[in-house]
């Protein structure tokens, strides 16, 4: 029989298709699986479940490479989140996403409902979220408009999180010019759940009815997905209406309702309407389980009277789930609903006939055969090659730029780096998120390499940190991504955490262009190196292409989400110095590299250089040393050398506890190093710890052959700064970079714009 | 001992305050459902953090109305202990059981982060196990939490002892830049004329476990428990 057109619905045009963000080949794909001419709700329902942002259709022959499996994990990719083991019954799942477009046009709602999905995504898999991380990488904050986005972003995210309760303990900030008209939001949510509560997404059981539960539909959100699958213009601020509005009251009865529904029994799947909206999340389910499904939209509670079926089908409405029932429970599953104050409607149902059918009433407005609409998706493999302009780039000798005079004060030069806000303190931004709620945070925001949060009835935590360093990544894909998934490692290890499974946030920009897709295909070939060197499987993500705007590609930016755990939770370290008078210790060795460095940049306005040497023999060595040292209650802060190199990691170990920052007296001598690469350089598998007992540290690094060097001292509170290099000492007072570290954000936020017009006016002005 | 603790809509740190009683105290609690009418026997009543009613209209402004509302009012009127911290201090405001108001920060912006509170009266059942003076570490986490009066329902309360907590430097001086929030005076609690009702922004119950920083918040339930024992 099949599907016929609405009476009105305009005709089937290549112009038509080429508004649905369709090539006329995918088209004709269409047309040969109906053996017919799709109706406008069918073109519809191809344009979101085709799109990049729901296919992955340039990007799933790479993803397929990187390592999945491993002993704990219990759901790798595919599902709405990750799941791993943890021990006792326990499980966390977790997933990062980006909602980069929409923060990008309305900064506000774009990171509030990227924090919505996130939180959705989770509590669909029966877990309880715990911890909220958020990644975010802005142009320059001397812009007005960039100030104006990080303003909204971060009240969005907090807004948010802070409304449902959901502690916020860690994340990123980055600043380059490079995101300028493109910001990337990636948000991070983990969940604790019993092993047996564990639901999927799976739609099971004909008969069984399906059910809209949550928020009602409305017209906002509409091709929100196919928004994503495209670069940013000029004309994306037009776009402003196709960003959903949060409502994180209305989550929070979400989260609590799911959760009581998927323990009751009730129900079989859930899963969260997410981008492209009931259309995905019905045909996913319908996939998953190889099942027909039929839905009418007659029956989905909408805010406004007449809707099509094409506008609810495409609504990106936020807070709304989608459940599978078993049949003659329907009555129970709105009882819970109704306690909570949120509605549940019975819109279709499990079919065992191999189709998917949307009908209005009684007439039949689209039908597909079998799940082919989720299978039949074209997947590409673009051509990769890479740009020459990088090329030149890495092959520039940085070591031949020369000094700027002011460098023979390396503490000048150290003070420039703690004021770049891409290395200063973010308590601007963090003391806007909760923190606290839920009691368990043991590590939070500004304290640590990672996060650490408690896991209650038990003696564990779980470490959490998202991470990438996307000028490595743009100077050396490959290198880059082995980077990104090292470093999380060692930040998780630093804490104590022994590091578990990622997840992971592919940020690139138009996939169709050699040069981007050769930084994919090498930075995921390199991400997996490392996965699979430090035992880190990858249990899902998402993949953000087309994030450019007019002129140029953000950096490319694959970041990872790391999950870590400890076994004993009182053994857990900060990353702050505590005690006058304990020894400080570099475990790994400073090299002579500068390249693609925060120094070159900040100082030199420079970059290029081929990243830092990542030797993954060496990373793995490093976190088995730090865990050994940590659990042998040897060590009393622990913190990474990374953005600004080993003077940086000095400076923040002293200063990162801002009511009581330490002095410290350090002696590198015995490196013979070019100053500047021995202070500044960000030579990998670097931590600097400090110690009681440096003898007993040194000792476990050295049966395990990875060097190890006692550099100095901790001093007094309020002490000053001393560095023994290039044969001279150069002493300051810590409070002068102090001042430099946690004023420099402040002083640059203080004036925000209110508007985006503002913003543009006083671009113009400036 | 019983707690009772209120469940609205929207409420969100009734777990950390389930924990704070029922675990270092041993106590027991229930929780207190907002459509109903029944305390179950609690003898002290919480109205814990969270955003009721999603804040909406104003933060409290909602609670006030519903059901479990009703009987917490009653019972505060009869005498028995209620506490509201934070999102249950807006209520206990808009609900006209402390006088006073809440209003958006200064900054405008959410705060989160550890402040220290001095200890303005120590001779009430919440806070009968500190030292008057004495200095606390608690965090807070609040976008709307600026204390407001008007002058001479201020001079009443600081004449009468009802300010219990006031937000200070780590010396104790209650200073500009000690002030989170703007609140009239360093504010950060009160308690009502009768003493058997107090609000505060802070979160005591997030300071309860050494490992989380700081135990200081506990003073105010083992307050309690020593006032009904006595």
């Amino acid at each position: 029989m099949g599907a016929t057109p609405r009476p009105g619905d305009p005709a089937i045009t290549p112009a038509l298709v080429a508004d649905h963000g369709l090539t006329p080949d995918e088209y004709d794909r269409l047309v040969t699986m109906l053996g017919r001419t799709p109706t406008l709700t069918e073109v519809g329902i191809i344009s979101a479940l085709w799109s990049e942002h729901c296919s992955y259709k340039h990007s799933r022959p790479i993803l397929r490479t990187l390592p999945t499996k491993a002993p704990h994990v219990l759901q790798g990719p595919g599902e709405n989140a990750g799941v791993i083991s943890i021990g006792d019954g326990l499980a966390v799942a977790f997933k990062i996403e980006s909602h980069n477009h929409p923060s990008a046009v309305e900064p506000y709602q774009g990171a509030a409902t990227g924090v919505g999905g996130i939180l959705r995504d989770v509590f669909t898999m029966g877990a309880r979220p715990i911890a909220l991380l958020n990644s975010l990488r802005f142009g320059s904050l001397e812009s007005p408009r960039v100030r104006w986005l990080v303003a909204g972003v971060v009240k969005g995210i907090g807004d948010y999180g802070n409304c449902v309760g959901i502690p916020t303990v860690a994340g990123e900030v980055v600043f380059d010019p490079s995101y300028e008209g493109n910001p990337l939001v990636n948000a991070m949510c983990v969940g604790l759940l019993k092993e047996s509560d564990l639901i999927r997404a799976k739609a099971q059981g004909v008969g069984n009815p399906v059910i809209a539960v949550g928020a009602r539909t409305g017209r906002d959100g509409i091709h929100g997905a196919a928004f994503a699958s495209e670069d940013l213009t000029e004309a994306s601020e037009a776009k402003r209406p196709q960003v959903q509005v949060g409502d994180p009251f209305t989550e929070k009865l979400l989260l609590e309702a799911s959760l009581e529904l998927i323990t009751s029994g009730h129900i079989v799947a859930i899963q969260d309407m997410g981008a492209a909206g009931l259309t995905s999340s019905s045909a996913e389910m319908a996939e998953r389980g190889d099942v027909g499904v039929t839905i009418d939209t007659t029956k989905v509670p909408v805010r406004e009277p007449g809707m099509t079926p094409y506008e609810i089908l495409l609504s990106e409405s936020q807070e709304r789930m989608l459940v599978v029932a078993r049949r003659g429970h329907e009555d129970a599953v709105r009882a819970i609903l109704e306690k909570w104050d949120l509605v549940a409607e019975v819109i279709g149902e499990v079919i065992a006939e191999p189709v998917y059918r949307v009908t209005e009433g009684s007439h039949v407005v689209a039908e597909f055969p079998g799940s082919r609409l989720v299978t039949d998706c074209p997947v590409y493999h673009p051509e990769a090659r890479e740009g020459d302009e990088v090329r030149a780039l890495r092959a520039r000798d940085v070591h031949a730029i020369p000094e700027r005079p002011e460098e023979a004060d390396p503490f000048w030069t150290l003070t420039e780096l703690l004021s770049s806000p891409t290395i200063a303190s973010k308590t601007w931004i963090h003391r806007q998120y909760d923190s606290t709620v839920r009691g368990q945070t043991v590590v939070g925001p500004g304290h640590g390499d990672a996060a650490v949060v408690r896991i209650p009835g038990t003696t564990k935590a779980i470490a959490l940190k998202t991470d990438c360093n996307g000028r490595y990544v743009y100077l050396e894909p490959r290198t880059g991504g082995r980077i990104a998934v090292a470093e999380a490692a060692r930040n998780v290890a630093c804490t104590g955490a022994r590091p578990m499974a990622i997840t992971n946030c592919l940020n690139f920009g138009n996939p169709k262009r050699p040069e981007i897709f050769f930084q994919f295909r090498e930075a995921v070939g390199g991400m997996g190196d490392a996965c699979t060197a430090l035992g880190t499987p990858v249990t899902g993500g998402n993949v953000s292409f087309y994030n450019e705007s007019p002129g140029r590609a953000v950096f490319p930016t694959p970041t990872i989400g790391m999950v870590g755990l400890i076994d004993h939770v009182e053994q857990c370290v900060g990353g702050a110095f505590t005690t006058a008078g304990d020894a400080i210790v570099l475990l790994g060795e400073p090299t002579d590299e500068l390249g693609a460095s925060e120094y070159l940049s900040r100082i030199h306005g420079v970059t290029a250089g081929a990243p830092p040497r990542c030797d993954l023999e060496r990373e793995r060595l490093l976190v088995d040393v730090l865990l050994s040292a940590i659990g042998a209650g040897l060590v009393r802060s622990a913190h990474d050398c990374s953005d600004g190199g080993l003077a940086v990691a000095l400076a923040e170990s002293a200063m990162m506890n801002a009511d009581a920052p330490h002095g410290f007296t350090v002696d590198l001598s015995s490196f013979h190093l070019p100053t500047r690469a021995l202070l500044f350089g960000e030579a990998q598998g670097r931590v600097v710890v400090s110690t009681p007992d440096p003898q007993a540290i040194l000792q476990v690094a050295a049966q395990r052959g990875l060097p190890a060097t006692l550099l100095g001292t901790v001093g007094a509170p309020g002490a000053e700064a001393v560095i023994q290099v290039g044969g001279a000492r150069h002493v300051t007072p810590i409070a002068r970079l102090a001042t430099a570290f946690h004023d420099s954000i402040p002083n640059l936020m203080a004036r925000v714009a209110v508007s985006s017009d503002d913003a543009a006016t006083a671009g113009s002005a400036h | 001992m019983k707690f009772g603790i209120v469940l609205f809509p929207g409420t969100n740190r009734d777990g950390d305050a389930w924990d704070a009683v029922t675990g270092p105290l041993g106590a027991t609690a229930v929780r207190l459902w907002h459509k109903d009418h029944d305390l179950q026997g609690a003898d002290v009543v919480i109205l814990p953090g969270g955003f009721s009613y999603g804040d909406y209209l104003r933060a409290g402004a909602i609670a006030r109305f519903s059901p479990i509302m009703q009987e917490v009012a009653a019972f505060a009127r009869s005498g028995g202990p209620v506490i509201g911290i934070c999102n249950g201090f807006q209520i206990l405001c808009e609900a006209h059981l402390l006088p006073g108001a809440l209003l958006r920060n200064a900054s405008l912006q959410f705060r989160s982060m550890p402040v220290t509170l001095r200890v303005e009266n120590a001779a009430t059942r919440f806070t009968n196990q500190y030292r008057a003076g004495q200095l606390l570490r608690v965090p807070i986490a609040h976008g709307d939490g600026r204390f407001a009066i008007d002058p001479d329902g201020l001079r009443a309360l600081e004449d009468a002892g009802q300010v219990v907590f006031r937000y200070t430097d780590r010396h104790g001086v209650p200073t500009e830049g000690a002030n989170p929030n703007g609140s009239l005076d360093n504010i950060a609690g009160i308690i009502n004329a009768t003493g058997n009702v107090m609000g505060l922004m802070p979160h005591p119950e997030n300071a309860i476990d050494p490992m989380l920083g700081s135990t200081d918040g506990l003073g105010i339930f083992t307050s309690l428990l020593a006032h009904v024992g006595a």
